[in-house]
């Protein structure tokens, strides 16, 4: 039986694309859920943890 | 440096260093969240990342990568403190369900629960390693180093973790609710499409 590459091979290359656009939307969508948490305001407990650890070396100088 | 030097206070290095680490909390969060089920708990794993790293300050090589650095000991402490479902290859569906519980910001656009719910049912090595590389913008070189494993392993997991994804989101088996399948991924191509026209 004779394979028709002509009719085959466009298919092929189309759901290469197709999964390509998918991939690249996913990883839109990925860095968007990322970057969501990177822009929200940073909570002052993380600034304060540093400053206590600045007192706690500098403070019984 | 001397001891007199450090109780006169912080030394141009250990500013720099504290400048540095302070540009990357916001990133050590969003990565802390990624790892735990719910905010408050990425937020305590995050800061004692960050309690960490400046007590380590001294054996971080300046000039290097801290951002890789910061994640190692954010990933380090995370499953020490986790050891038991360390190798647990599959998060169950109450896992998952307090996952979307635990973002569940009317703000957020739903699309987005949907993508949680999806790296969710990941292997957790699957899902570190395509978060690192797809959202944290780290090389593959930088996620084998985070992650502690070669470099063909994480790009083998990436691509592993990508086309299970997408099948995930295409399949629509994470939904609960019995709405239509592969309508996740129709959001995502077009939520995609509207974004990348903006820019």
């Amino acid at each position: 039986m004779m394979i028709d590459r002509s009719v085959k091979r466009p298919r092929n290359s189309a759901n290469l694309d197709e999964t390509r656009l998918r991939q690249q939307a996913i990883g839109v969508k990925l860095r968007q859920m990322f970057d969501e948490v990177v822009n929200e305001p940073v909570p002052d407990e993380f600034l304060d943890i540093l400053r206590r650890a600045d007192d706690r070396e500098t403070g019984n100088g | 440096m001397g001891a007199a030097e450090r109780s006169a206070g912080h030394t141009e290095r250990d500013k720099a260093f504290q400048k540095e680490l302070v540009a990357l909390i916001p990133h050590l969060r969003a990565f802390a969240r990624t790892l735990c089920g719910n905010a408050a708990a990425a937020d305590d794993l995050a800061q004692d990342t960050v309690l960490k790293a400046w007590d380590a300050r001294e054996t971080f090589a300046m000039g290097t990568n801290m951002k890789a650095w910061t994640f190692m000991i954010l990933r380090n402490q995370f499953y020490s403190e986790k050891r038991r479902s360390w190798r647990q290859t599959q998060l169950d569906q109450e896992a998952a369900e307090r996952t979307l519980v635990a973002v569940d910001d009317p703000e957020s656009p739903v699309v987005l629960d949907e993508l949680r719910l999806g790296l969710a049912m990941l292997p957790a090595e699957q899902r570190e390693a395509l978060i690192l590389v797809g959202a944290g913008g780290f090389a593959y070189e930088e996620a084998a180093e985070i992650c502690d494993c070669a470099v063909g392993t994480v790009k083998s997991r990436v691509s592993r973790a990508r086309r299970a994804l997408q099948a995930i989101l295409e399949s629509g088996q994470y939904r609960r609710d019995g709405a239509s399948a592969s309508q996740a991924m129709a959001t995502i191509l077009a939520d995609a499409e509207r974004l990348s026209t903006v820019k």
